[in-house]
């Protein structure tokens, strides 16, 4: 029995990805279908059903492991998610019993034994797609955790005695433990005398952000360098002042720029145009 | 209810989910940046708070639009320790965690109305609107 669904499956292979496609051109809330050039869709659809017919045409209880490696890593990439998936699955079984029940493979007398075989062959197919597709995008998680915390706070020596830590992005726990590291490595390293911390960059200036402010500001005079905060934008400075906090030991600028020449006036220097 | 949305808070980064949607809904109702910052910032220290002291909470944002006013009203609510001297966190200056102790005063000049309904031992529900002139 086995073998005649086999047979029946794979001669209207073209019949089934047909209607499949069609299906999901139905599904809402996915574009891919509807916006992808005709010949992606075509092929990611052909691969999809040559995933899902793999472990009956080579008769393996094992998936192919690359491939479907192969395509979940495609289906990250296009952005389908995994309830859209699923959908797919779903209809792809669906379209398969309809197609079988058409040719009368499926009876009504061997429907009960069908129905075991049916789903044997696609519960284990769901399983290890859903999976892959996780485990996909926990690297994808871990990758982009990895990349964000290169890019915060680092310290960068601008002219001689000043340095500049632009920070971007909200400022949680354990960034703001990074921020002070950062900063008070790079102030020992760097010889810097006047640092400026560049808030341009951040959405939200609520208490704690402001409190990590003041001790990394304070951590910094220990060290023996002055702390500007640069880059307060109109709307932080009224939020800041609602909220009450006391900022007034430290010199403040609205942008980067003044801070800069702030910075190099307290050095005893200044930029000059060359005639 | 169409106008109401909410966050659950139990880690750190729900806040920023919080933020982001009363940015949002902010946004929508038609508040100007700097009032965009009010509430968000506002969002931003009571879920804060939630997370630091009740462990888990829920942010309710709620677009209103009575008598031709509109805005917006934050409602944070916990199953948390309660507040047990509410007069004493209305203070500035007055923390238990080692912060700046100005969250609570913050987010009350931060918007119009304010209320706090806290029991000891059954939790906190804290109200804070905010209208659109």
């Amino acid at each position: 029995m086995n073998s005649k669904m086999r047979s029946v499956v794979n001669e209207h292979m073209d019949t089934i990805i047909e209607k499949w496609v069609d299906i999901m051109k139905e599904e809402k809330g996915e574009r891919f279908f509807h916006f992808m050039p005709h010949h992606l869709v075509e092929k990611t659809s052909r691969e999809f059903t040559t995933l899902m017919t793999s472990n009956i045409n080579e008769d393996q209880s094992a998936l192919n492991n690359e491939r479907l490696d192969d395509f979940t890593e495609k289906v990250v990439r296009f952005g389908w998610s995994i309830k859209f998936v699923n959908k797919a699955i779903d209809n792809f079984a669906s379209v398969v019993f309809e197609l079988l029940e058409d040719k009368e493979v499926i009876t009504e007398q061997n429907l009960r034994i069908f129905m075991g075989v049916f789903t044997s062959w696609i519960n284990p197919l769901r399983e290890s797609i859903i999976e892959a597709y996780a485990i996909k995008w926990e690297q994808t998680d871990t990758l982009q955790k990895v990349a964000l915390q290169e890019l915060s706070a680092s310290l960068i020596p601008v002219v001689e005695k000043v340095s500049i830590m632009p920070l971007v992005g909200t400022i949680d726990t354990e960034r703001a433990r990074l921020i002070m590291e950062n900063l008070l490595e790079g102030v020992v390293e760097q010889r810097a005398e006047v640092v400026l911390l560049d808030i341009t960059g951040v959405p939200v200036v609520d208490t704690m952000v402001a409190h990590h402010i003041i001790q990394a500001a304070d951590a910094v005079r220990l060290v023996g360098a002055k702390c500007m905060l640069v880059g307060i934008r109109p709307e932080i400075a009224q939020t800041i002042v609602a909220l009450g906090i006391n900022l007034s030991d430290f010199t403040t600028t609205s942008t980067l720029r003044r801070g800069m020449a702030k910075a190099l006036s307290l050095t005893n220097r200044e930029i000059v145009e060359v005639e | 209810m169409d106008n109401r949305s909410s966050v659950e808070i139990f880690t750190e980064w729900d806040i920023v989910a919080a933020r982001q949607l009363g940015r949002n809904e902010a946004k929508t109702t038609g508040f100007g940046t700097v009032d965009q910052a009010r509430i968000t910032t506002a969002i931003s220290e009571l879920a804060r708070n939630i997370y630091l002291y009740a462990g888990k909470g829920k942010i309710e944002i709620e677009r209103l639009s009575t008598n031709g006013m509109n805005g917006i009203t934050i409602i944070a609510s916990d199953e948390g320790p309660g507040i047990p001297d509410l007069r004493k966190v209305m203070e500035d200056g007055f923390s238990t965690s080692g912060g700046l102790g100005a969250g609570m005063p913050g987010v009350k000049r931060l918007m119009d109305d304010f209320k706090v309904e806290s029991e000891v031992g059954k939790g906190t529900t804290i109200t804070a609107t905010k209208w659109l002139r």
